[in-house]
């Protein structure tokens, strides 16, 4: 028994697939072979959402980087100019905006996917498919937005005169990172979501309450260095410094933070799944 | 044609009552969790109701079958479950090749997308592949008749184009096993014909349908073998024309039904013509069957059609009613009944002593069954947009005024 109880076999006589349709038995595996079958429907939400976003607001696309590069000003004038939190020898719009980038995506990936199981009900109680394809449309629909906002960081590096280093080919792991741990937390928040419909109204407190425990708006160099691992259990931690590091060639993150990272943002992501596996089976009778 | 395209075996879905009264707040789960821990040994105290209990059959390859039964029998319950949307409490099924479902028109259609990017999102979720849909694509759109609006947002389609566009890319599905509830009860009634013809044509090329419908007309015309469901229970089985006979003496002559005791309607029809009008401009009588439980003095009788939106267009209700306890008929006599051509429901209440406002007690609230059909020629606007709801000729006269 695997994915949802149902068996793909193929009939011997006629080579038909034959799906068994059983009652749901305890804790279910990933449906990695299911997803990929329905890997254009996945395609097709993830058109649905970025199509819909940028339809709905009058300037579009502009948001994704009006977003993180206003919150950037803000930040590099009070926490910067005025408090005078150290940027590790960075320019303080650099700072921010490489930590902003990761941390907006996060932010909006969490937000889009915790509704995405309650928004799509019509749908779930209607049609069959791997529920799962619904949160995870939602966290990489965010990687458009993403994408925006990464070009003006460029045109940030030129204007600052800061050449990419050696360490920028880890950026795409570190965007891995994030997209994992966004999914990993998505999946959590949506299934409880669809379970419990307050939980919505925490999220938005809950993202504040981890931006402050996120090296956003400061450096995880305040951290004393032997304190480092414990505050990589934040796997947004990880992420950000990783990005800072890719991005500006500043501050190495330190290793065991990084792996601390990892650790957290695999188990939270085999949790994710298999708590939103048990919901599937009962979802379409609930929301 | 012999090969087993649905094999089902002591199938049966349980819901826990409370359930389904939508979802839960977290407060709610805690407060229980605290009252529950005060109880004498933490009894559940919620009940379970079996939607479906015991279902085996068999549904051949290229058969066509048709499910009967009265709202919340399970025929939609068993549709669910074929199509996985929701997980069997006991017994399994097996599905022999690749299931479309279509329980509803216009599944994942969004507002603020254009129709053809509809056509995309609601074929992709309906089960079609992208290569798919953009083969048929021109075919679909030539069945809708949307072409010239094809680039607009769904959200200023008409109702009846974006119906018409739903069922467009529905019934270009083409899985080998499609399970169809009741959607070919709302649109206007051609077409409604035209979806019935190419659903024929998509029996005849050796597909499975399993087909739920009030509409008996349909079931007859479309079915080989019915599926009577009551209670929860395959009640009977056996060819259309037999189980459909039996169904439809049995919801109208009292005696036979053995389910809820209370229910006062038992069936309704129009004089001499089924459930449908031929002619919207002469005078028609809707006969209700009821059975009183006790006898009703001062009572309430309720009627109002429905537009398949739910917007009431037209009701009626009737005050100091007496009628003794036992089989009753009321014979309801309009002198026209001027709608458009299309599927109607009928909503129905019965009150004891006093009506809605009064206090008085509700004896039952009915949702008509089968659906009021219209059939008759249009009259009004050929655009959907200008057609309105009444269909009432009209002539025009031209003349020149005169100066003075």
């Amino acid at each position: 028994m695997n994915r949802m109880g149902a068996v793909a076999k193929t009939d011997i006589l006629a080579g038909i697939p034959v799906l068994r349709i059983t009652p749901p038995t305890g804790w279910q595996l990933l449906p990695a072979k299911e997803l990929w079958d329905y890997r254009e429907l996945l395609y097709f939400f993830v058109w649905r959402e970025i199509k819909i976003r940028y339809k709905q607001t009058a300037i579009g696309a502009a948001w994704a980087v009006l977003q993180p590069f206003l919150t950037m000003l803000v930040f590099s004038l009070f926490f910067g100019r005025l408090a005078h939190i150290s940027s590790e020898g960075l320019p303080y719009p650099i700072f921010y905006y490489s930590a902003l980038l990761p941390w907006m995506y996060f932010a909006s990936s969490l937000q889009n996917a915790t509704s995405t199981i309650v928004d799509n009900q019509r749908v779930i109680t209607k049609v069959y498919f791997p529920r799962i394809a619904l949160p995870l449309s939602a966290v990489l629909s965010g990687l458009v937005d993403f994408g925006i906002s990464f070009l003006l960081f460029i045109l940030m590096m030129v204007y600052y005169h800061i050449r990419p280093t050696v360490a920028l080919v880890w950026l795409p792991a570190f965007l891995l990172l994030a997209v994992l741990t966004a999914l990993g937390v998505g999946l959590w928040l949506s299934a409880m979501n669809a379970i419990y419909r307050d939980v919505r109204y925490v999220v938005p407190f809950l993202i504040n309450f981890w931006m402050l425990a996120s090296p956003v708006a400061y450096g995880s160099s305040i951290v004393p260095e032997k304190w480092r691992w414990l505050y990589g259990l934040n796997p947004m931690a990880g992420v950000i410094e990783g990005f800072r590091w890719s991005l500006a060639g500043h501050g190495m993150p330190s290793g065991r933070l990084l792996f601390a990272s990892m650790g957290v943002v695999l188990v939270v992501l085999a949790g994710g799944i298999a708590y939103f596996q048990r919901m599937e089976t009962t979802v379409a009778d609930v929301v | 044609m012999s090969e087993t395209a649905i094999h089902v075996e002591g199938l049966g879905k349980r819901y826990r009552l409370g359930q389904r009264e939508r979802y839960r707040a977290m407060r709610d789960v805690l407060a229980r969790a605290f009252t529950t821990m005060f109880e004498r040994n933490g009894e559940r105290k919620d009940g379970y109701m079996w939607a479906l209990r015991n279902a085996s059959f068999d549904v051949r390859q290229g058969e066509v079958v048709g499910l009967i039964g009265r709202n919340g029998a399970g025929k939609t319950t068993l549709l669910k479950l074929l199509s996985r949307i929701t997980r069997p409490t006991e017994g399994f099924a097996e599905i022999h090749g690749r299931v479309g479902s279509l329980l509803e028109v216009g599944t994942g259609f969004h507002p603020e997308l254009s129709g053809r990017e509809n056509i995309y999102l609601s074929g992709a979720i309906l089960g079609m592949s992208k290569r798919e849909i953009d083969r048929k694509h021109d075919e679909i759109v030539a069945f809708a008749e949307v072409e010239r609006f094809l680039d607009a947002p769904l959200k200023h389609f008409s109702t009846g184009m974006q119906m018409r566009l739903a069922f467009a890319v529905a019934a270009h599905l083409e899985p080998e096993i499609l399970l169809v509830d009741e959607v070919l009860a709302v649109g206007d009634l051609e077409f409604q014909k035209k979806c019935l013809g190419k659903m024929q044509e998509v029996s005849k090329s050796g597909r499975t349908i399993v087909f739920v419908s009030h509409q008996m007309n349909q079931i007859r015309r479309l079915c080989e073998r019915v599926f009577w469901i009551d209670a929860g229970q395959i009640r009977e089985e056996g060819v259309a024309g037999d189980v459909v006979a039996r169904y439809e003496s049995a919801s109208l002559s009292p005696g036979n039904n053995s389910a809820d005791e209370k229910r006062c309607f038992l069936g309704w029809s129009i004089c001499g013509e089924g459930n449908t009008v031929r002619d919207g401009l002469r005078d028609v009588t809707f006969h209700f069957h009821l059975r009183l439980r006790e006898a009703v003095s001062q009572g309430h009788f309720g009627v109002a059609i429905l537009s398949d939106s739910s917007a009431v267009l037209a009701g009626w209700g009737f005050d100091n009613l007496d009628m003794p306890a036992g089989d009753q008929e009321i014979l309801l006599r309009i002198p026209a009944l001027p709608l458009r051509p299309g599927a109607y429901s009928i909503t129905c209440s019965i009150f004891n002593r006093g009506n809605n406002l009064t206090g008085g007690q509700l004896l039952e609230e009915w949702y008509a069954v089968p659906p009021l059909v219209i059939d008759t020629r249009p009259l009004a606007h050929p655009q959907d947009r200008w057609a309105g709801v009444l269909n009432i000729p009209a002539e025009i006269e031209v003349s020149a005024q005169q100066e003075k």
